[in-house]
């Protein structure tokens, strides 16, 4: 590999438009922040998909370990009572 | 883990696919799996990435603006597409430097496609047409495939992509209604094209490795020989559509299949492309490598500028 | 032609965005990086948006049977009237930035005044692309101040492209005979009250950008009197090659 130090890898997240939330696009290669927002906007967005972008370095996610998916995600799966559905109304009560 | 462990872990995770789960990048997974997605998303980026080269060979030379604008955001297209897969393929620990060290080395292949050379205008809307078209129908299943990064990449890429067959087929038809010297100018770029296209859906069925695994992991979802055949019943009636032949002289429709037979296809042309000794490999590797290493300094300069930023921002901060 | 000097005008607004454009399009492929390598091919792209604006405009103009196609790729060398800073090659990304550049500050600075143009489609022209050019500089003056402030080499390589494009700079503020007409009749900018702030904004960007601000005063120019440097004539081998050598046929 000839080249000293490599861009690091950057992550990018678009807002389609006001009013949703910016959603993770994909990553990219950039040297420093405004290059990544730059490489974002050319990348990204280059039909016309955003209006905002955020753009932060891959390092500085920390993700939860699929491995851990049971003790982390799995006793939500019988809290029924926070959902609508659990509790009964009459027939007669149409929309609540 | 014992070997045992692994055994069970492997089942399981084979399970997850079956059910058509998506396995994302922290996720357990075979390192065979690993390895092979590394090797087929590579691959496809650096299809990409050479199928730049033979397209933007005509950029400057294209014949009206329209024209040329449409060629520029299509190659532009393809730089995209080879990124999204390059970041797909880093999801799995391995960096895009990796990546083009092994491309650049010859160490990975890419569509050999693009060992022939563009040498009419026609020739972008050949490579469109067929090329494109044959790409699309490699491309669509993978949508589904069982790697989240992967699928995520190609749905993005197909959606792109859409436009690009049309583009191709768009010049095609312009010339095949055009002057005579127009027509054949495209019958020529027909006839240049579309042995390499029908080889591009990959080897027999009899001669393919890694199929079976493949299907498993919805790498592949239908054999090479069946995509060959679905890319030639689709394109001979866009062919008849504007007046041009297909090359073929044992090509004609079969009744009794509902689908087209067709000539036996030049394997050995194919296989010393693969090898090295198409009429432009060398050409596109220099281009590609000279593009690297003429960039070097830039990608530098660029690094150490981030560096120095980041050393008077945290000057200032103290 | 009634509107002559609208037209020759027009001309040399659009032969600029067209032969840099062309320029940046040699690039696509070859870039330094994948992510540079669609950044500059969407410059290319933004710029022939504007010429097929303009050309098309001038083509209603001439009322003839020329199309923007034929404005664009079937002129002689000697009638193209683009500046001659931005028919020089690719020498290396640091000419190509530095090109940029300093052609980017100058049609910023352009564009916003001929958004006032008494000429309604001049006007609308100028406002569409005003927003592209503007990321335009952003871009450029980026890359001048990471290659100025980067590594010794790339000090080296941005300081002699600017050095030898240097020399280009001063046409840009050159007037010829359609300038002065338009300039009257309040559809074309003054472009010599641009000059002051042209240089002003250029040498605080070199100068931020650890870079000499070149002192030579010795210009070139010609380009406008379609009087080029021998770069051109290649670029329009390559940009004219189908219509010349198919004349008369449809794409």
């Amino acid at each position: 590999m000839t080249t000293k130090k490599n861009w690091p890898l950057w992550e990018v997240f678009v807002r389609s438009k006001n009013g949703l939330e910016h959603r993770h696009f994909g990553s990219l290669h950039a040297a420093d922040e405004e290059m990544a927002l730059e490489n974002a906007r050319d990348v990204y967005t280059r039909r016309n998909e955003g209006v905002s972008i955020w753009v932060v370095e891959s390092k500085h996610i920390t993700a939860s370990n699929p491995e851990n998916y049971g003790e982390l995600f799995e006793p939500a799966q019988d809290k029924v009572y926070r959902h609508p559905t659990f509790y009964d109304l009459p027939d007669e009560v149409k929309h609540m | 883990m014992s070997e045992e462990q692994i055994k069970n872990l492997e089942t399981q995770f084979e399970a997850r696919i079956a059910r058509d789960e998506k396995i994302e990048p922290k996720d357990w997974m075979p390192e065979k799996y690993r390895k092979t997605h590394i090797r087929q998303m590579s691959q496809h980026a650096h299809s990409e990435i050479i199928g730049m080269l033979p397209e933007g060979n005509w950029i400057t030379r294209a014949p009206s603006l329209r024209r040329k604008v449409a060629l520029l955001a299509k190659v532009q297209d393809e730089a995209g597409h080879g990124l999204y897969l390059y970041s797909a393929c880093e999801t799995l620990g391995i960096s895009r430097n990796e990546l083009y060290d092994q491309l650049h080395t010859g160490k990975a292949k890419y569509s050999s496609i693009f060992n022939y050379p563009t040498v009419t205008w026609a020739d972008m809307g050949a490579i469109g047409w067929l090329v494109d078209g044959a790409a699309i129908i490699n491309q669509v299943p993978l949508c589904n495939t069982s790697y989240g990064p992967y699928a995520r990449a190609m749905v993005r890429v197909c959606k792109e992509e859409s436009f690009h067959q049309r583009q191709g087929y768009e010049i095609m038809i312009k010339l095949a209604n055009g002057t005579p010297e127009q027509k054949e100018m495209a019958q020529d770029a027909l006839n240049r094209w579309w042995w390499p296209s029908l080889m591009m859906l990959g080897p027999t069925d009899d001669k393919s490795v890694h199929t079976e695994q493949s299907m498993k992991w919805k790498l592949k979802r239908k054999s090479n020989d069946d995509l060959r055949q679905q890319f030639i019943d689709q394109t001979v009636p866009q062919a008849d559509l504007i007046g041009l032949t297909i090359p073929d002289p044992d090509l004609k429709w079969n009744e009794e299949t509902g689908h087209y037979d067709f000539g036996e296809i030049n394997w050995d042309e194919f296989w010393q492309v693969v090898k090295g000794h198409g009429p432009m490999n060398k050409e596109r590797m220099k281009a590609r490598v000279g593009a690297w290493e003429r960039g070097e300094w830039v990608r530098d300069a660029a690094v150490a500028y981030a560096d120095k930023k980041q050393n008077r921002k945290e000057k200032q901060a103290v | 032609m009634k509107n002559q000097n609208l037209y020759n005008y027009i001309l040399g607004i659009a032969d600029n965005s067209l032969i840099l454009g062309q320029r940046m399009g040699e690039l696509t492929g070859h870039g330094p990086s994948l992510e540079t390598d669609i950044a500059c091919t969407n410059i290319s792209l933004d710029l022939f948006g504007q010429v097929r604006s303009y050309y098309q405009y001038a083509a209603k103009i001439a009322g003839d049977k020329r199309t923007e196609d034929d404005i664009a790729m079937l002129r002689k060398e000697r009638e193209y009237v683009n500046v001659l800073l931005v028919e020089q090659p690719n020498t290396d990304f640091a000419y190509t930035i530095a090109r940029q550049f300093l052609f980017d500050v100058y049609h910023f600075m352009f564009l916003t005044e001929l958004q006032k143009s008494r000429d309604v489609t001049l006007s609308a022209i100028a406002t569409k692309s005003i927003k592209e050019v503007s990321y335009h500089q952003r871009f450029s003056s980026d890359w001048i101040k990471r290659l100025g402030d980067g590594t010794e080499k790339s000090k080296s390589k941005i300081q002699n492209a600017i050095d030898s494009l240097w020399t280009y700079t001063d046409e840009l503020f050159h007037q010829v005979e359609a300038d002065k007409v338009m300039v009257g009749e309040n559809i074309g900018v003054d472009v010599t009250q641009l000059k002051d702030n042209y240089y002003q904004r250029v040498n605080a960007i070199l100068t931020e950008a650890m870079l000499e601000v070149p002192e030579s005063k010795w210009f070139q120019k010609g380009g406008k009197e379609g009087v080029h440097t021998e770069h051109l004539g290649y670029l329009l081998s390559d940009l004219q090659y189908m219509q010349r050598a198919y004349p008369n046929m449809d794409w």
